[in-house]
């Protein structure tokens, strides 16, 4: 569908955006995770040919990009953008929908049509009539997506959609965009810096940092798998640095982290500085005199509780393994009932599976 | 004091019964400078627009120019149209000097630094995420500029209703080229200078109040029209209003 290829940007000495290759497939939800002035908004402001490329290509629909103004306004048409920041035109809610099918010259009785159609999908046919700019941050971002989709675009970009919105508009605007996928089968391509929704959403996922395409893949791999420890850092996982690969047998690595033992699976060859991601949920707590319960999980360390930190209905535990600082995320309830407390000792045990080793470098 | 209370009463009077002197200054003031605005107007918006949509060389030199020239003495413009259309000048063969139609000329072009100037601030006022959004919908550039311009309508016509009240309220061009003939050329403000210097206080008071009447109508009318006006709208118009 969208094919980028060594796509950078440079603003005078800048480099905005550098050496981006990726594929956006067919009706897929392409997530562009990444912290903020990573690059996500420049990216989509190429691809929905507002900004040209300094060097390389993107091609839409197997058409490249690098044409007449003509044949650009032509490939505009079949994409619509969400901005960040929803700007509305000084007129009613239903002329700010309509703009979009009066410069395509569509006949006016199709127009009101397709408005109202809009209008209804976006939950705002009570507000027809009223001026847009009058509108709340929730409605106005809602109008902007009614504004995009009544063209029926094959390609939908969304720049951080409910970055500004309270948790009750960001969940109706989520619920938009799937359904939008599901209904029109509108490929979406979607920046934001909020993981829930990027995993909420996604099909795919891309982290983009510092301008460059660090990792694109499935959710799995980019938030259990992240391929270096800044991207580790941003999905959420604090990795555990200092490892050294001793050994490898059936399958099974032994990675030193100081006094500790861990084994995990990894290609690594022995004597190669490691760091460990593991995910906070994937750190099961128990007591240390309770008669263990090991199942399968290949780890049990000792250790005591340094700090507990309320985070809504989970308490995120950080606890100190023989001078390894582990994160655990437990319900309150679990918390209670195993009575912690900072300072307490605790077992933790995970699974060899649950460790994605990455070299440290 | 009694000569201004004996004025007011004059003043009154002479509105109260309609005095057909005071109120057919009044009407070619209003005709004159109407019809100078309307004139600027037709010219000094698409110029603006054709200088704000287009890049070009020396295009902010240009702009500071016509800042420049919000402020011209009313006198000097007088002057320059006068030695153009004066029997010996350049475009004496029009024979527009002393007429209400010189008038027109002077005052347009007085008045149109002033609306060129705000068209472009208003334009400006336009911010860029609406413009990206327009490009993104698929406009043209054409359907573009069509639709900045709609969304600068009320700073547009705010521009317009200043441009009307700088040109009733001036009386330099009025006096150089209309020349202040009774009957013929005289208008409000050339009229109250006039009277005044005669001491005829109750007839100039009473064209005062009418200038400052059209004058509250103009602050009216512009209120309304603000209102319409987004902040970045007003901001750029500077609080010129």
């Amino acid at each position: 569908m969208i094919r980028i290829t060594g796509v950078s940007r440079r603003i005078g000495n800048r480099a905005i955006l550098d050496g981006i290759d990726l594929e956006i497939r067919k009706g897929e939800i392409f997530t562009l995770i990444g912290p903020s002035g990573s690059g996500k908004t420049s990216l989509l402001r190429l691809l929905d040919l507002l900004d040209l490329p300094t060097t390389g290509s993107i091609a839409i629909n197997g058409s490249v990009t690098d044409v007449s103004a003509q044949e650009r306004l032509s490939l505009r048409r079949r994409m619509a953008m969400v901005f960040q920041k929803p700007a509305v035109l000084n007129s009613t809610v239903e002329e700010n929908v309509a703009s979009g099918l009066k410069f395509r010259k569509i006949p006016g009785d199709e127009i009101s049509r397709d408005v109202a159609g809009a209008l209804n999908l976006v939950k705002l046919s009570h507000l027809t009539g009223r001026r847009a700019v009058t509108l709340s941050g929730g409605e106005m971002q809602r109008l902007a997506i009614a504004r995009a989709i009544v063209t029926r675009p094959d390609i939908l970009f969304l720049d951080e959609p409910t970055a500004n919105l309270d948790p009750a508009n960001s969940e109706m605007i989520e619920d938009l965009i799937l359904h939008i996928n599901r209904k029109f089968s509108t490929t979406i391509v979607l920046s934001t810096h909020d993981l829930i929704q990027g995993q909420r959403l996604a099909h795919r996922i891309g982290v983009i940092m510092d301008g460059h395409l660090v990792q694109a893949g499935n959710l799995d791999s980019v938030f259990y798998h992240p391929v270096n420890r800044a991207v580790a850092s941003f999905v959420g996982i604090e990795p555990v640095r200092g490892g050294i690969v001793e050994s490898s047998e059936n399958g099974l690595t032994t990675i030193a982290v100081g006094d500790v033992r861990i084994e995990a699976i990894t290609g690594e060859r022995p004597g190669t500085r490691v760091a460990l991601c593991i995910r906070p949920e994937d750190v099961t707590l128990g007591l240390p005199d309770a008669s263990p319960s090991h199942g399968s999980a290949r780890n049990f360390l000792q250790g005591t509780i340094k700090k507990m930190v309320p985070l809504g209905p989970y308490t995120r535990v950080t606890a100190d393994y023989s001078g390894m600082l582990l994160n655990a995320v437990l319900t309150g309830k679990s918390c209670d009932e195993l009575n912690l407390s900072v300072g307490s000792s605790v077992t933790a045990s995970i699974k060899a599976t649950a460790i994605h080793v990455i070299r440290d470098e | 004091m009694i000569e201004i209370l004996d004025g007011l009463s004059q003043a009154v009077d002479l509105i109260v019964t309609l005095n057909p002197e005071v109120f057919g200054i009044a009407a070619l003031s209003l005709y004159i400078s109407l019809a100078a605005t309307v004139l600027a107007a037709l010219i000094a918006i698409p110029v603006a627009g054709l200088i704000h949509f287009r890049e070009f060389r020396g295009k902010r030199v240009l702009i500071v120019l016509i800042q420049t020239l919000y402020s011209v003495p009313t006198v000097v413009v007088g002057l320059l149209i006068y030695l153009m259309i004066s029997r010996s000048g350049p475009l004496g063969f029009f024979g527009l000097l002393f007429t209400p139609e010189g008038m027109i000329v002077g005052q347009m072009i007085l008045i149109m630094p002033i609306m060129m100037g705000l068209v472009i601030s208003a334009l400006s006022g336009v911010g860029s995420d609406i413009r990206d959004m327009l490009i993104s919908l698929g406009a043209t550039e054409f359907q573009g500029i069509v639709a900045i311009v709609k969304e600068a309508r009320f700073a547009i016509l705010s521009a317009v209703v200043l441009g009307f009240g700088r040109a009733i309220s001036e009386v330099g061009v009025a006096m150089m080229i209309g020349g202040n003939i009774r009957g013929a050329t005289r208008v409000l403000t050339t009229a109250i200078a006039l009277e005044t210097g005669m001491g005829n206080f109750g007839f100039s008071i009473a064209l005062g109040i009418i200038l400052l009447s059209i004058a509250l109508i103009v602050v009216v009318v512009l209120n309304i029209i603000t209102a319409g006006l987004s902040r970045d709208q007003l901001v750029a118009l500077g609080g010129q209003h």
